[in-house]
């Protein structure tokens, strides 16, 4: 059972990661993963590049403490996250979580979990430029819904 | 007896500081009344950390709510809702 958190400049292989995850456990049945990536547009108006700001330290904790509750919640073996900072572009990557364990049904969950908690609890900042100049993008009440669900 | 202060992202740029020393007295020992302290600025201050304004506080980077102790040496951080992944 291995939690990995890394907060990054530079791109990542998720090819790569999940092989190295996978890597002589022959007990892992599913591995599940997300990808988020920049898009070119938010809230009607063309996004052309993005700044990522983050807590330094916190980041890395509050990652931490939300996979280790999906694995107290769920059986799974291991979970890796990456989140990269500074200036992102449209089609760029910006975060990954995976997820291995014996069976799908608990990857594929504890997966969306700890993308729906790092949605709100992990200090990452959005800036974006669009054509009206730059902005900090705002908190979505959606995110907070999705983030809540798990608590019923 | 000081806290240090951190102001992230949009609240960095308003307040035009990313960290300060802050002095601590008797009666400044709970996170609401640092708030309550740095309102008395006005400007950017007062209209950002004002009542019913959406704003986190973390003390030693756990989130905590307004009524959390603080004590000499703690970081103090305050930053809007955050908008990663």
């Amino acid at each position: 059972m291995t939690c990995i958190v890394r907060v990054q400049e530079a791109d990542f292989d998720l090819g790569a990661e999940i092989k190295a995850l996978r890597l002589g456990n022959p007990a892992i049945g599913a591995v599940a993963s997300f990808i988020g990536c920049v898009r070119d547009m938010n809230e009607g108006d063309s996004v052309g590049l993005m700044y990522l700001e983050h807590y330094p330290g916190m980041t890395e904790r509050e990652l931490a403490k939300i996979c280790a509750e999906a694995s107290a919640r769920w059986e799974i073996f291991d979970t890796l996250v990456i989140h990269r900072i500074g200036e992102l572009k449209p089609l760029d990557q910006i975060v990954c979580v995976v997820v291995t364990s014996g069976h799908r049904g608990e990857s594929f969950s504890a997966c969306e979990f700890i993308m729906d908690f790092l949605k709100t609890r992990a200090p990452f900042w959005k800036r974006e430029s669009t054509p009206h100049g730059e902005r900090w993008v705002d908190a979505r009440a959606k995110d907070d819904a999705a983030a809540e669900r798990w608590k019923q | 007896m000081t806290i240090q202060l951190v102001f992230l992202a949009r609240l960095r740029e308003r307040f035009g500081v990313s960290r300060e020393r802050f002095p601590l007295t008797a009666d400044i020992n709970t996170v609401s009344a640092v708030l309550h302290t740095l309102r008395q600025r006005g400007g950017a201050f007062a209209e950002e950390l004002a009542e019913g304004r959406a704003f986190r506080v973390a003390v030693n980077q756990d989130v905590v709510a307004l009524d959390h102790p603080v004590k000499a040496g703690d970081e103090v951080a305050i930053f809007p809702p955050v908008t990663g992944g």
